[in-house]
């Protein structure tokens, strides 16, 4: 079984200049995996099933993530020059950039014929709005059928070259993909006998307004 | 007929012991009625598996006359809503309860049908099947055992048996619940207010 880095360069071999990146797992599992570019990726998936090498012939899962915008502070130090004539000084100076937000899809690889695997890659969307839209790795494996139309379903992302591209659990006149980490749910808490935190909030928009001064409050308590 | 009995049940009793039975014609129906409730043969999740292993010789619900589980709503007296109603499911659930012929009875068997259960959070399940359909035996449990179950049946049969089932608000509106469409957002509408309001909890500040 070839190493993440090892598939990186034989893919780089077949197609030069792609934009292919190895992307590390940190925890414990090491199971890093390959960035893929939109653009080239059905080809890229094309080649993954039917190098001799790799022969990745089954794709056995399909993952959406959904990244949303993000706040992140970055470090940087500077030299100013001291006014008074002195050293340089280093200055310390934290700075908030945005980092947009975008989805995600990953999918994870095994081949039956060398038995191994698996080999996970992943393609991101331009954004969250507008620019949602992948390669539909479905004709390539057909086991992606349904999996990329769940990720459809509840992420949002639009899969191009898909032969069947509807939503799979909820109904097709449903507007929201309620898998984004913005998603708003319908506020159906009007009845949460045990409610906490997130839910407490949400259960006291629909508690009484005042309440009712004939419900005297039980023996023993202020 | 009047509320008071014409006899008292002692007084029946005493006229048993000599051979002799006394009954009305409406006690007769609802005692051959509470034996002979016949479920929707349908069911939804995990608690589904339990209404059938009730229904299976170990715990043998044809005790208590309610073995023939109609494949058709058509047949069918009661409707045991056995497991999670997902919002795509619910037009379908009450559809069939629709096409059950009156009089009629609904059981919400477990957390799930009750309340939304394990998923209630959920962005896809309903939050009970009581927000459309009018239940007439709650059985907590996730899920409950076929024991449970029997005991909810043999619950529903002594309210029917005792003419507390169907109840009058049921008698008054009989037919048709309201099936929800499926909205852009959720049902619509999300609950029947004539079926459903919410309990209001007064709560200390
Ligand atoms: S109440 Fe529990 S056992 Fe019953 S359907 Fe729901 S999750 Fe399954």
């Amino acid at each position: 079984m070839l190493t993440p880095e090892q598939i990186r360069d034989r893919l780089l071999a077949r197609f030069p200049g792609a934009a292919i990146s190895v992307v590390t797992n940190p925890g414990s599992s090491g199971q890093h995996s390959l960035l893929l570019p939109a653009g080239e990726g059905r080809a890229i998936a094309e080649f993954l099933r039917d190098d001799p090498e790799l022969a990745l012939d089954f794709c056995s899962n399909v993952s959406g993530v959904d990244w949303p915008d993000k706040e992140i502070t970055e470090t940087v130090k500077k030299t100013v020059p001291d006014p008074a004539g002195g050293p340089d000084k280093v200055v310390e100076e934290k700075i908030k950039k945005l980092q947009p937000g975008y989805l995600e899809v990953v999918y994870h690889l095994y081949s039956m014929a060398k038995k191994h695997g698996p080999v996970i890659v992943r393609l991101r969307t331009g954004n969250r709005s507008d620019q949602v839209t992948l390669p539909s790795f479905m004709p390539v494996w057909r086991s992606c059928d349904f999996q990329e139309r769940e990720v459809y379903d509840l992420y949002g992302i639009v899969f191009e070259g898909h032969a069947d591209l509807r939503r799979i659990l909820m109904w097709d006149g449903f507007k929201d993909f309620p898998m984004r980490k913005d998603y708003e749910e319908p506020d159906d808490y009007e009845w949460e006998p045990t409610p906490h935190d997130d839910v407490l909030a949400k259960a006291k928009v629909h508690y009484p307004a005042t309440a009712p001064a004939a419900a005297p409050a039980p023996e023993g308590k202020a | 007929m009047s509320d008071a009995p014409v006899i008292t049940d002692a007084e029946r009793d005493e006229l048993r012991r000599h051979g002799i039975m006394l009954t009305s014609l409406g006690e007769l129906a609802a005692w051959g009625r509470s034996k002979s409730v016949w479920p929707l043969q349908f069911g939804l999740a995990c608690c589904a598996i339990e209404m059938i292993s009730a229904s299976m010789a170990r715990f043998d619900i044809a005790r208590f006359g309610s073995e023939v589980f109609r494949p058709s709503p058509r047949q069918a007296d009661l409707l045991i809503v056995s497991g999670t109603v997902t919002k795509k499911m619910a037009p379908q659930v009450i559809r069939l309860w629709n096409q059950m012929p009156d009089p009629k009875y609904c059981i919400a068997m477990g957390a799930c049908a009750i309340s939304g259960g394990p998923f209630k959070q959920g962005y896809n399940v309903l939050k009970g099947i009581d927000r459309f359909i009018p239940v007439d035996i709650y059985i907590p449990g996730c899920p409950p055992r076929p024991e449970a179950l029997l005991h909810g049946l043999i619950q529903l049969q002594e309210q029917i048996r005792t003419g507390k089932r169907p109840t009058p608000a049921k008698v008054a509106r009989p037919g048709e619940c309201t099936i929800p469409e499926f909205g852009e957002h959720d049902l619509e509408p999300a609950k029947d207010p004539a079926v459903w309001q919410p309990p209001v909890i007064t709560r200390q500040p």
